[in-house]
């Protein structure tokens, strides 16, 4: 079976419906087949009690593990504070070039800054992170353009400040790479 | 630089950090690689170049701190961040002593590593820059145009490249025209005053008044038509070398005025009291006879010892006339490439005129002749007739001024017309053999001479 979905694996979310934008935009733009994986994680070897945080790179592992036959990327979406050893945080991590992203919605949710909760600025802010890593899947790097979904977001301002689209070159870039042909694993 | 270009190698004993640390960057588009201990990075260190290093503290065996001298060893400008899990002062000071360029404890929040790193990038590039604009300056400021081979030329080298490291004032004495500012260029460009700017100072060329504010600068109305503060060349020339064209035609006023600066180093604008402290070295040149200036009180001589700490005496170019051809063709050269004419050569006969010409303007004089010639030649080589002098042709009367040389052409002259017979040459010049070998080999001369 060719290699041609994107399959997406909610992880702990409080309401799921917060990926439903994400079946529609992917396909786009990707020009994926976009479908939902349920997949059971064991979110207790990430854990890191010291800091109550998990540990993002297990959770990318499992998910990536024993992916269906027709997947050509996976993402997860995990409602859990996520983290990598050097640093305090992390919006999400993807393998570059590679078959899996996570992002997480915790530090996306407006609530986690003590805004009012706002599923719709949470469900925007979603979709460009995701967008986001799975453009590094792609073999996309951060853009400089501040408006480009690949611009590098450390703070939830930058995330607010970028667009949910491609700038024109790493459209070019993304639109070089092979689509489908063959399987990244 | 293209980030793929950046080279960055993480070291550190944990597979996790190496992992994560690893993806990080190679988001970012970094070229990166990572190695558990210091002698897997010693070996990376080895194979490539790196921009920056992360570096953990504790690892088995050598640690980061350890590490990052031999890092130096290898590259100085190599920028090392050292990352700890436990953090402590001692350390951190311990590390930035040794040219760590930052010490940052685990786990960082994103946005200050990513300033981290982008700071570090911007020391690397600018240090490199550094470096290539450096290059840059001394490419620009080597002199290439003091051209000849003669021994008194080469003379002149040897003082230029034993003074040049030194802050000594150096005196420069030779004719109109012989290079003395260029000699003055080449002193300051071997200096390590050199990425300071040469500041010259044509003191023949100013009126006194002028002279004061060229020199120390004027504040806004200090006199009429001052509009604004202006810094004077003293002050411009500070941390470089200022240079003193023509230093005999200053007035004795101007000479106590110099004499104060030069040792105290310090002056005041004209029209302020407040002084100006400056760091200058000191080169001067004349084409007249200080000494006997200094006799008739026209010079101090309290300056003159002040400016006279080394002297450099340029050689006039019929002194060296072994140098002539070099010139002549340097110019040559020099002068069709800028003007885009084909003219290649000089005749064999229009260099026997430019051989035997008295060049009183010196090599300013040999390089205009040159350049009129390239400009007016019909042929892609300098002929007689394409050459012309700005002062009557005058040919050298042959011998030279001096009585050795004088001496020299007549010898030469009896030994040719006897064609060498040493009994007879010394029979006419009345003088016997052994001094006449000894004539011979003072004057270096030779069948062919």
């Amino acid at each position: 079976m060719t290699p041609s979905k994107l399959y997406i694996i909610p992880i702990e979310l409080t309401d799921v419906s917060v990926i439903d934008p994400l079946f529609t935009i992917l396909a786009q733009c990707f020009r994926l087949n976009t479908a939902l994986y349920r997949k059971p994680i064991a979110l207790d070897r990430a854990y890191d009690p010291k800091r109550n945080q998990y540990y993002s790179s297990e959770i990318l592992a499992q998910i990536i593990n024993d992916p269906p036959p027709d997947a050509f990327r996976v993402l997860g979406v995990v409602g859990l504070d996520i983290y990598i050893p050097v640093l305090t945080y992390l919006y999400g991590e993807a393998q570059f070039k590679g078959l899996g992203a996570l992002t997480s919605t915790f530090r996306l949710n407006p609530g986690f800054y003590g805004n009012p909760e706002d599923p719709h600025l949470l469900q925007d802010r979603l979709v460009k992170e995701a967008v986001h890593e799975v453009g590094h899947t792609y073999g996309l790097i951060h853009c400089s353009h501040p408006a480009c979904v690949m611009s590098s977001s450390t703070y939830i301002e930058d995330v607010d400040e970028k667009t949910a689209s491609f700038c024109k070159s790493c459209h070019e870039r993304l639109a070089a790479f092979p689509l489908r042909q063959e399987s990244p694993l | 630089m293209d980030r793929e270009n950046i080279g960055i190698l993480i070291v550190d004993d944990e597979l996790s950090v190496r992992d994560s640390l690893t993806k990080w960057f190679e988001a970012d588009g970094y070229r990166v690689d990572s190695a558990e201990s210091a002698a897997a990075a010693m070996v990376k260190l080895r194979e490539q170049a790196w921009d920056v290093i992360l570096l953990d503290i504790k690892m088995p065996g050598m640690d980061g701190i350890e590490f990052n001298r031999h890092i130096k060893q290898v590259d100085k400008d190599i920028i090392v961040i050292i990352m700890t899990a436990y953090a402590s002062v001692d350390t951190a000071v311990e590390a930035l002593k040794d040219g760590v360029f930052d010490y940052v404890v685990k786990p960082i929040d994103p946005d200050d590593f990513t300033h981290i790193i982008r700071n570090a990038l911007e020391k690397r590039r600018l240090s490199q820059e550094n470096v290539q604009l450096r290059q840059k300056i001394e490419d620009l400021t080597t002199p290439d145009e003091i051209i000849g081979t003669s021994p008194k030329l080469k003379r002149v080298m040897e003082m230029i490249a034993s003074v040049a490291g030194t802050d000594a004032t150096v005196m420069i004495r030779g004719e109109s025209g012989s290079g003395k500012e260029l000699v003055a260029r080449a002193i300051h460009s071997n200096s390590p005053r050199r990425y300071a700017p040469i500041i010259s100072i044509n003191c023949g060329a100013i009126t006194d008044t002028l002279l004061e504010s060229e020199l120390f600068g004027h504040e806004k109305g200090a006199f009429t038509g001052a509009i604004s503060q202006r810094k004077g060349k003293l002050e411009r020339g500070d941390k470089g070398t200022v240079f003193f064209d023509e230093i005999g035609n200053i007035s004795l006023k101007m000479q106590m005025d110099l004499l104060r600066v030069i040792e105290t180093k310090q002056f005041c604008r004209v029209g302020s009291d407040k002084p100006i402290n400056v760091d200058f070295r000191i080169i001067s040149a004349t084409n007249k006879n200080l000494e006997e200036a200094i006799t008739h009180g026209e010079f101090r001589e309290d300056l003159y010892f002040r400016l006279n700490v080394f002297t450099i005496d340029i050689p006039p170019i019929r002194e060296r006339q072994e140098d002539i051809p070099l010139l002549a063709n340097y110019f040559l050269r020099n002068c069709a490439n800028s003007m885009a004419k084909n003219v290649n050569g000089i005749s064999e006969d229009a260099m026997k005129m430019l051989l035997k010409y008295e060049w009183p303007g010196n090599v300013r004089e040999l390089r205009n002749v040159v350049e009129r010639a390239v400009v007016l030649a019909p042929s892609d080589i300098i002929q007689p007739g394409d050459l012309s002098f700005p002062f009557a042709y005058r040919q050298k009367e042959p011998g030279g001024d001096t009585l050795d040389e004088a001496e020299k052409v007549h010898i030469a002259r009896i030994l040719d017309r006897v064609e060498w017979n040493i009994s007879q040459a010394a029979n006419i010049l009345g003088i016997d053999r052994t001094t006449l070998y000894s004539k011979i080999k003072k004057f270096q001369l030779s069948k062919k001479n």
